[in-house]
């Protein structure tokens, strides 16, 4: 290792050693803005995991985050904590490989549609199971966790998937799908098993999005499948993602940071035009920033290279 | 008691296939991914509810006026939102997924307009609901009228796409863009034409639905999700297989709603979408892509 990267490292740990203590110094409503943010960088950054080399955009979050959420508002009382969120997981993993497997053999539209319906389908099931087996329609979440602990439990998820990513770019299956993003049939040609690549990278990202939704599930203290496949969190993702800059795992955060502040003043201020603001913003950065903020950043230091090159 | 699923079967899947026509001209021509499709649907509802309800217009005369008018929108939709897109994409499948984007913004904003002005409940009105008896089973009036209304215009919809020189020229397109071109077609305009027309097809779609279904705001996602497995099911660009497949569905989820749980109409739909990927991605009809 470098001395520039061990200086990184150490940088990053001291970063997530700082942000550790942010409960302790921030009042309630600090906290909860803390939260999102981490809760949203998990999401986003997770979505890049697997959107972001492949170019599959996909529309699935809060299916899956949805799903984690549920996972919690079922088990959450009857099993340890580390039981649940290690269920939540699994569900995650294998609805994911299913869906996977079902459609990303194919071109990469039959994935979006699939993952467009995907969140409407699922609370539809789980709205009917409820209806006809449970006889109830919502759920109250009672564990017994903090949100002081909620806050460390995301922090912890988002180190996790920062760490993952990072060691999947490094490794064969994230040199394939850097292949496969840019042109598939050449992937295939030169032998790599494009489907099986996809696949697991997919079940992966979803499976940190179902963590993350088990894990947020307390902040509610109702859950019903309209409040937990809510769409408009899929789309949130997706903005704070392409905002920041997908080409990048930690682009994601430059688009979060400022969006979920955003959203704050928007719904504070906005509640009935919420989703239309949400829109017009979102159509303003696939315009304007098509390859987000880094993207921007790193066009800028381009240009400013060639000019001292020119000047040289 | 068979028969009355089917025939709404029937009315439902001619309705599916009338709103599919109008996708596969604008994914397989224009080469628009329009994920705001089924809001354009929800948004006629509630322009025929308005005309029935506030002008008291019959829902068949506002066709005159909301078809037209959906057209128009959609063409403008095409020329400022989406030509920026279809000039700086490098290649179709670059433009998929601009377009992708593009319109699940646009989803946000008009579903968002639509609740901002009607609300998340639900709606109907009361138009030719009386009962007409076929075959002994009991249908409204205003169902039997939506198929042949559907009937009718996807007919014409195949005559003019097959007997005319615009229709050629859009079906031109929609095979090789590049050749298209060659031979003195305008691409772009006709990309342009074809996805107004199937905005105003969708339009239409959702006209004839209103006058027999209960609608809200956030409805759209539902008929863009049947829309699309409908056009993939019959195969991109074939509208015969669009017939085909939207009767299917249809007839499915009727049986499925009767028979089993209206509740699980959607999971049905989706069983069909999961068998056509793994058994036929390239749809009922369609060619196999390279």
């Amino acid at each position: 290792m470098s001395a520039r990267n061990l200086a990184i490292s150490a940088a990053l740990v001291v970063a997530v050693a700082l942000l550790a203590l942010v409960p302790s110094v921030t009042n309630g409503y600090q906290l909860s803005l803390a939260i999102n943010i981490v809760s949203y960088t998990v999401l986003a950054t997770a979505w890049t995991l697997f959107s972001g080399p492949t170019r599959y955009v996909s529309l699935a979050t809060v299916a899956f985050f949805g799903i984690g959420a549920y996972t919690v508002a079922v088990l959450g009382e009857e099993l340890a904590w580390p039981l649940v969120l290690l269920i939540a997981f699994v569900i995650g993993f294998v609805l994911s490989l299913l869906v996977g497997l079902s459609t990303l053999r194919l071109s990469g539209v039959y994935f979006v549609i699939f993952t467009f319906g995907l969140a409407e389908l699922v609370r539809q099931l789980v709205t009917w199971y409820e209806v006809n087996i449970t006889r109830t329609l919502g759920r109250y979440v009672f564990v017994d966790i903090t949100t002081s602990q909620i806050y460390w439990q995301l922090l912890a998820l988002a180190v996790i998937v920062f760490i993952s990513g990072w060691l999947i770019q490094r490794s064969k299956l994230g040199l394939a799908l850097r292949v496969i993003g840019d042109d598939e049939a050449v992937a295939r040609h030169v032998g790599i098993n494009t489907t099986l690549a996809k696949v697991v990278l997919f079940a992966f990202s979803a499976s940190f999005m179902t963590l993350a939704g088990a894990i947020m599930a307390p902040r509610w203290t109702y859950i019903d499948p309209a409040i937990a496949f809510n769409p408009v969190v899929s789309f949130q993702v997706l903005i704070m993602a392409l905002l920041g800059g997908v080409h990048r795992l930690y682009g994601p955060i430059f688009g979060v940071i400022p969006l979920v502040m955003l959203f704050e003043i928007l719904l504070a201020k906005f509640p009935n035009h919420f989703s239309i603001m949400v829109g017009i913003a979102f159509l303003l950065i696939v315009y304007a920033i098509p390859r987000g903020i880094v993207g921007l950043i790193e066009g800028a230091q381009l240009s400013l290279n060639r000019m001292k090159g020119a000047k040289a | 008691m068979f028969t009355e699923p089917l025939l709404s079967g029937i009315t439902l899947g001619g309705i599916y296939a009338l709103i599919a026509m109008g996708l596969t001209l604008q994914y397989g021509v224009a080469r628009i991914m329009n994920l705001s499709y089924g809001e354009s649907l929800v948004a006629a509802c509630f322009a025929a509810l308005w005309l029935f309800t506030a002008v008291s217009v019959n829902p068949l005369i506002g066709l005159l006026v909301i078809v037209p008018l959906a057209a128009l929108i959609n063409w403008l939709v095409y020329q400022v939102l989406l030509m920026p897109l279809v000039k700086r994409a490098p290649s179709r499948d670059a433009l998929e997924v601009d377009s992708i984007l593009a319109t699940f913004g646009l989803l946000f904003v008009a579903q968002g307009v639509m609740l901002a002005i009607f609300g998340g409940n639900y709606f109907s009105y009361s138009f030719l609901a009386i009962p007409v008896k076929i075959f002994g089973a009991t249908v409204s009036a205003s169902r039997l009228l939506a198929l042949g209304f559907a009937v009718v215009i996807g007919l014409a919809l195949y005559l003019g796409l097959t007997r005319t020189r615009a229709g050629t020229a859009i079906r031109a397109v929609a095979v090789d863009p590049v050749s298209a071109l060659l031979v003195a077609i305008d691409v772009r305009a006709t990309a342009a034409f074809a996805y107004a027309l199937g905005g105003a097809l969708v339009a239409a779609g959702g006209v004839l639905v209103s006058m027999f279904l209960t609608f809200n705001a956030s409805l759209g996602v539902v008929f863009t999700m049947k829309a699309l497995i409908v056009v993939i099911m019959g195969g991109v660009g074939n509208l015969l297989g669009c017939l085909i497949a939207g009767m299917i569905l249809g007839l499915t989820e009727t049986f499925v709603a009767t028979y089993v749980d209206p509740g699980l109409t959607l999971a049905a739909t989706y069983i069909i979408f999961i068998l056509v990927l793994l058994l036929r991605p390239q749809g009922l009809f369609g060619a196999r892509r390279s």
